[in-house]
C-alpha cells in the first residue's frame, strides 16, 4: 500500500466513522509525500513544530496550484480571505481587532460572563426533550445550542438561521478536499458563492448595527475602538463571515463527538455526573481524542523545510493531521484510551501558533456546560446506532445525526 | 532513624528529605518527590510566613488592584504530607552531620537536602535612606501589599530606581493607574542588561509613549526625608532634585546564600554552583551527592551555552530545575537526568507581551526576523559565533518555540530563509549593544592553600557586600 492511496483512504467517506487506524498507519512515515505533491505530517512533535514555523504560510496565494485547481484559483473573485487564511502582518492586525470585543486584554470577561446565558440555553433545550424517549443529539441539541450562542454574541437575529444555515453548509463543504473522480472545483465555486451571499447578508446587519449599536460583537467591531486602527468595511464583513461559520460549525461536532464518546464510555459518563468539575479535563481529552477539526489542509512551505528526516520543498502544500498527532504514542501514553482525567494534555485539538482557535475559550465553555448537563439530566441514555451516520466532511468531522434513547429527563 | 546508606531505593522508601525554601521551586520539587514515589518524611522550611505563592502577579495584577497580594497562592499539584516550618529561616548547614540549623536553634536532620532559597530584592545601598517611610522594594507578597497600598493612596509621584523588568512593570502599573512616575536608569535604556541597547531603545519608546518620565544614564545619589522620616525627594546624578512620595528600589536581586557561609558548599553572592544534575558543588569543586539545588539560587552549567554556569531568575527554570532535582534525589545514578531547560522568560508591560528564549546577553549581534522595531511588534534573534543563541519577541510570542528550536539546533546566524512577515531584503544583523560586562560584580574569591597534594584545599572567601 503506498502512502498516496493512504491519504485518499482517510478522506474517503468509508473511513469517516473511524479514521484512527489509518492515522496510525500514516504515522509510520511522519512526513509523507503523497503522489499529488501534498506532504502529510502526522506525528505530534513534527506538527507542533510546524504550527510555530514562520516558513509555513496559511495564505492560499502562496500555493503552487495542483493540476485542476488553477482555473479555480484564478476565478477566485469573491470575498478576500479572512485572517484564517492570511499571514502576518495582515493576519495579526485583523485578529487583534477581532479580539478586542471578545477577549483579553480589552474584553477580559466576555466569555466567562456568558456562562449564565449558556446554562439557560442548555436547560431550555433539554427541557424540550422531557416528554420524549429518543432524540437526535445533533438536531435537537448540538446544532441549535452553538447557533444560539454565536447569534447572541455577534448580534445576528436567530430567526435568520434558516437562511445562513444553507450558506454555512456550502462554505464548509468547500473545505472538503474531496474524493477521486469528484468535482472539488464545483464545490469550491459553490462555497465562494455562498460566502458572497452570507457576506452580503452580514453587511446589511453591520450597517444596522452601525446606526443603532447594541452590546454585541458586530456593533463593537463596526464602531471601532476610538481612533486606534480599525477594520475596513470589507474586512469587517469577511471577519463576520469567518466568526459566524467557525462559531457554529465546529462546536456542533465537539458536543456531538463528546456525547458519542461518553455513551461509548459509561464510566466516564457516570464520573461526570458525580463530579461536574471533571468537565474541564474531560473536554480537553475530547479535543485530543475526537477533535472536531481533524486536519489543516491549507498550509504552504515558503522555503525548504527539514522536518522528520524529510525536506518539504518550497512551494509544496502541507497537511497537518492534528487528529493523528493527538494519538501519537511518542507524546501521549496509551493514546487510544479515552481518559477524562488525563494530565499534561497539550493536545492539538485547537491547532497552535498564531492561528490557534480564536473561539477556543468559548468552545470549551460551551462543551463543558452542554456535556455536564446532558450527563446529569438524561436518564439512562444509550446509543441507538453505533457508529452513527457521519457528515461527509473529513476536515470538520462529526456525526450527521446522533440518535439517543433515554428514560426521560430529571429536572 | 533509618539508615541512610546512600541507596536511592532506601531513601525513596524511608529517607528524610528536607527542602529549604518554600516558594515555587521548593513546592514543585516536593510535589515531584511524592509524585515519584518518595514515601519518607518531608520537611519544608521557609522564612516567609506564607504558603508557597506565585510572584509574577505581584508586579502586575496586584499593583493594578485586580488581585490581592495574599491571593496568589500557587495551585497544588497533589497532597504533600509534609511537615511545614514556615516563618522559620534556615541559618546554617552542617554538611558532615547532615543537619540544617534553624533560626530558633532547632536542627533538622536530612538524608537528602534540596536548597531552593531563591533571592530577595537588592536593598537601597544607604541603610539610613532605605528606612525612610516611602522607600520600598518589591519581591515578596508583603512588599507587594505595601507598594499596592501606597499606590492606592494616590502618591503625587513615584520614583522607580532601575529599569529592569521589575522596575519597568512597576512603572507600567503606575501609568495604568494614572500615577505620575519617574524612572531612573543607570544604563542607556530600560532592559539593556537583559536584551541589549537595540531592544532597550524600543522599551524606552514604550515608557515614553505611556507617559513615563524616563531618565537614562542617571543614578540616584541620595534619598532625602523630611523631619518625620518620610521620603521627600531624590537627588539625581545630574544635579536634579526630584520630589517623590514613593521610591521603589528595583536594582535586581540578591541571592539568599548567606546562611551557607562557612558550610563548605560553593555558595556565594552569585548563587550555589551545582552540576547539570542539580547536585551542589562543595568549595573544592567536588560534587556532593546528598545536597541538591534548584531555582533562582542555583548556578548550573548548560551544554548549549559553552557549559557556562548560568544563574537564571526565571519562573520556568525554577519549575523545570525543581523537577529534575527531585527526580535525581530519588533516582539511582543511571536514571538521573540533566537539567537542559532552554532559558525562557516573559514580561507584561505597557500593554506589550515580551518573551525571550536562550541567553540574549551572549549575543553580539541582533537581527529582526519578523515584524518591525518601529511598530514595537517583532521577533528578533541574537547571534553568537555564527549561530542563533537567543530570541526576543514583542507581541509575537506564538513564534517563540520555532526560535527555541533554532537555538537548540545551533542554526546559523543570521537566519536565511523565506518566511512570513519577513523584512524586505531579509534580516540585517546589527550590533545588539549590550553594556560592557566589566561592570561592578559581586563575585566571590577563592584561594588555594597547602603544599602536599593531600593538603591542597580551596578556600572560599565570601565577597564583601
Amino acid at each position: 500500500m503506498t502512502s498516496a492511496t493512504l491519504l485518499r483512504r482517510i478522506t474517503d467517506y468509508a473511513a469517516r466513522a473511524d479514521p484512527y487506524p489509518l492515522y496510525a498507519e500514516l504515522r509510520r512515515t511522519p512526513v509523507a509525500r503523497q503522489e499529488d505533491g501534498v506532504y502529510a505530517v502526522s506525528t505530534y512533535w513534527e506538527i507542533a513544530g510546524l504550527l510555530h514555523d514562520p516558513r509555513l504560510s496559511s495564505d492560499p496565494r502562496n500555493r503552487v496550484p495542483t493540476a485542476g485547481e488553477e482555473d479555480i484559483l484564478e476565478e477566485e473573485q469573491g470575498l478576500p480571505p479572512s485572517f484564517l487564511r492570511l499571514d502576518p502582518p495582515e493576519h495579526d492586525r485583523l485578529r487583534r481587532l477581532a479580539t478586542r470585543p471578545f477577549g483579553p486584554p480589552d474584553s477580559l470577561r466576555r466569555v466567562s460572563d456568558m456562562r449564565g446565558d449558556l446554562a439557560r440555553m442548555v436547560s431550555g433545550l433539554i427541557d424540550g426533550l422531557r416528554d420524549r424517549e429518543q432524540a437526535d443529539i445533533v438536531e435537537d441539541f448540538a446544532y441549535p445550542f452553538p447557533v444560539m450562542v454565536i447569534c447572541n454574541l455577534l448580534g445576528v437575529p436567530h430567526e435568520d438561521e434558516g437562511r445562513f444555515h444553507v450558506w454555512a453548509e456550502a462554505i464548509v463543504a468547500g473545505l472538503d478536499p474531496g474524493e477521486e473522480g469528484e468535482g472539488p472545483a464545483e464545490r469550491l465555486r459553490a462555497a465562494q458563492r455562498a460566502r458572497m451571499e452570507l457576506g452580503r447578508y452580514l453587511a446589511g446587519l453591520i450597517e444596522d448595527r452601525r446606526r443603532a449599536p447594541g452590546g454585541d460583537m458586530l456593533s463593537a467591531l463596526a464602531a471601532g475602538h476610538g481612533d486606534r486602527e480599525r477594520m475596513s468595511p470589507l474586512e469587517l464583513v469577511v471577519t463576520a463571515v469567518l466568526l459566524l461559520i467557525a462559531g457554529h460549525e465546529t462546536t456542533v461536532n465537539l458536543i456531538t463527538n463528546g456525547m458519542l464518546t461518553l455513551l461509548r464510555h459509561p464510566d466516564a459518563l457516570r464520573r461526570l455526573r458525580e463530579e461536574p468539575g471533571l468537565a474541564v479535563p474531560l473536554v480537553e481529552e475530547l479535543l485530543r481524542y475526537e477533535p472536531p477539526v481533524q486536519l489543516l489542509p491549507q498550509r504552504t512551505a515558503l522555503a525548504d523545510i527539514d522536518v522528520g528526516g524529510v525536506t518539504i520543498p518550497r512551494g509544496a502544500p502541507v497537511w497537518l493531521v492534528l487528529a493523528s498527532g493527538n494519538r501519537d504514542p511518542r507524546r501521549f501514553p496509551d493514546p487510544d484510551r479515552f481518559d477524562p482525567g488525563r494530565t499534561g494534555n497539550e493536545h492539538l485539538g485547537f491547532g497552535g501558533g498564531i492561528h490557534y482557535c480564536f473561539g477556543a475559550p468559548l468552545a470549551r465553555l460551551e462543551a463543558q456546560v452542554a456535556l455536564t448537563e446532558l450527563a446529569r439530566r438524561l436518564v439512562e441514555p444509550r446509543l441507538v446506532e453505533d457508529p452513527p451516520p457521519y457528515r461527509r466532511n473529513p476536515v470538520l468531522r462529526g456525526p450527521r445525526h446522533l440518535p439517543v434513547a433515554f428514560d426521560g429527563c430529571v429536572p | 532513624m533509618p539508615a541512610a546508606d546512600g541507596s536511592a531505593e532506601e531513601f525513596r522508601r524511608r529517607g528524610h528529605a528536607v527542602v529549604v525554601g518554600a516558594s515555587l521551586a521548593g513546592l514543585r520539587a516536593a510535589e515531584t518527590l511524592r509524585e515519584e514515589g518518595f514515601a519518607g518524611t518531608l520537611t519544608m522550611i521557609g522564612d516567609e510566613p506564607h504558603e508557597p505563592y506565585d510572584r509574577p502577579p505581584l508586579s502586575k495584577q496586584v499593583l493594578l488592584g485586580r488581585t490581592g497580594a495574599g491571593d496568589t497562592l500557587l495551585p497544588r499539584r497533589r497532597a504533600l504530607e509534609a511537615r511545614w516550618l514556615l516563618g522559620t529561616a534556615a541559618t546554617g548547614l552542617d554538611l558532615a552531620g547532615r543537619r540544617v540549623r534553624l533560626a530558633g536553634g532547632e536542627e533538622v536532620r536530612y538524608d537528602r537536602l534540596l536548597i531552593a532559597t531563591g533571592t530577595r530584592a537588592r536593598p537601597w545601598i544607604k541603610e539610613t535612606e532605605a528606612t525612610l517611610d516611602g522607600v520600598l522594594t518589591l519581591r515578596t507578597a508583603g512588599e507587594a501589599a505595601r507598594l499596592a497600598r501606597r499606590l492606592d493612596a494616590r502618591p503625587r509621584r513615584v520614583l522607580v530606581i532601575g529599569a529592569g523588568f521589575t522596575g519597568s512593570e512597576i512603572a507600567s502599573a503606575c501609568r495604568e493607574r494614572g500615577i505620575d512616575v519617574t524612572v531612573a536608569e543607570r544604563g542607556p535604556a530600560p532592559l539593556v542588561g537583559a536584551l541589549g541597547g537595540v531592544v532597550g531603545a524600543v522599551a524606552a519608546e514604550l515608557h515614553r509613549a505611556h507617559g513615563v518620565d524616563l531618565r537614562c544614564g542617571i543614578t540616584v545619589t541620595a534619598l532625602e526625608g523630611d523631619q518625620a522620616g518620610r521620603l521627600r525627594c531624590a537627588h539625581l546624578s545630574d544635579g536634579t532634585v526630584l520630589e517623590a512620595d514613593v521610591a521603589v528600589v528595583a536594582l535586581g536581586a540578591v541571592r539568599n546564600t548567606e546562611w551557607l557561609a562557612g558550610s563548605g558548599l560553593a555558595a556565594g553572592p552569585r548563587g550555589i554552583a551545582c552540576d547539570a544534575g542539580c547536585r551542589a558543588f562543595d568549595v573544592h569543586g567536588i560534587v556532593t551527592d546528598d545536597v541538591f539545588v534548584a531555582g533562582d539560587v542555583a548556578r548550573s552549567p548548560h551544554p548549549l551555552f559553552g557549559y557556562q554556569f548560568l544563574s537564571l531568575e526565571h519562573w520556568g527554570n525554577a519549575v523545570a530545575q525543581a523537577e529534575v532535582a527531585a527526580h535525581n534525589m530519588v533516582s539511582p545514578g543511571p536514571e538521573r537526568r540533566p537539567h537542559l531547560w532552554l532559558p525562557a522568560f516573559w514580561s507584561a508591560q505597557f500593554g506589550v507581551n515580551i518573551k525571550s528564549v536562550g541567553v540574549p546577553p551572549m549575543g553580539r549581534e541582533l537581527a529582526v526576523v519578523q515584524g518591525s522595531l518601529t511598530e514595537r511588534r517583532f521577533a528578533a534573534v541574537y547571534g553568537h559565533q555564527g549561530r542563533v543563541i537567543a530570541a526576543v519577541t514583542f507581541d509575537h510570542g506564538r513564534w517563540l518555540p520555532f526560535y527555541g528550536r533554532l537555538i537548540e539546533s545551533a542554526a546559523p546566524f543570521p537566519p536565511d530563509f523565506a518566511q512570513v512577515d519577513r523584512a524586505p531584503g531579509g534580516p540585517r544583523p546589527i550590533p545588539a549593544e549590550f553594556p560592557d560586562p566589566a561592570l561592578p560584580t559581586h563575585g566571590p574569591t577563592v584561594t588555594l592553600s597547602g603544599y602536599a597534594p593531600s593538603e591542597r584545599r580551596v578556600t572560599f572567601v565570601p565577597a564583601r557586600v
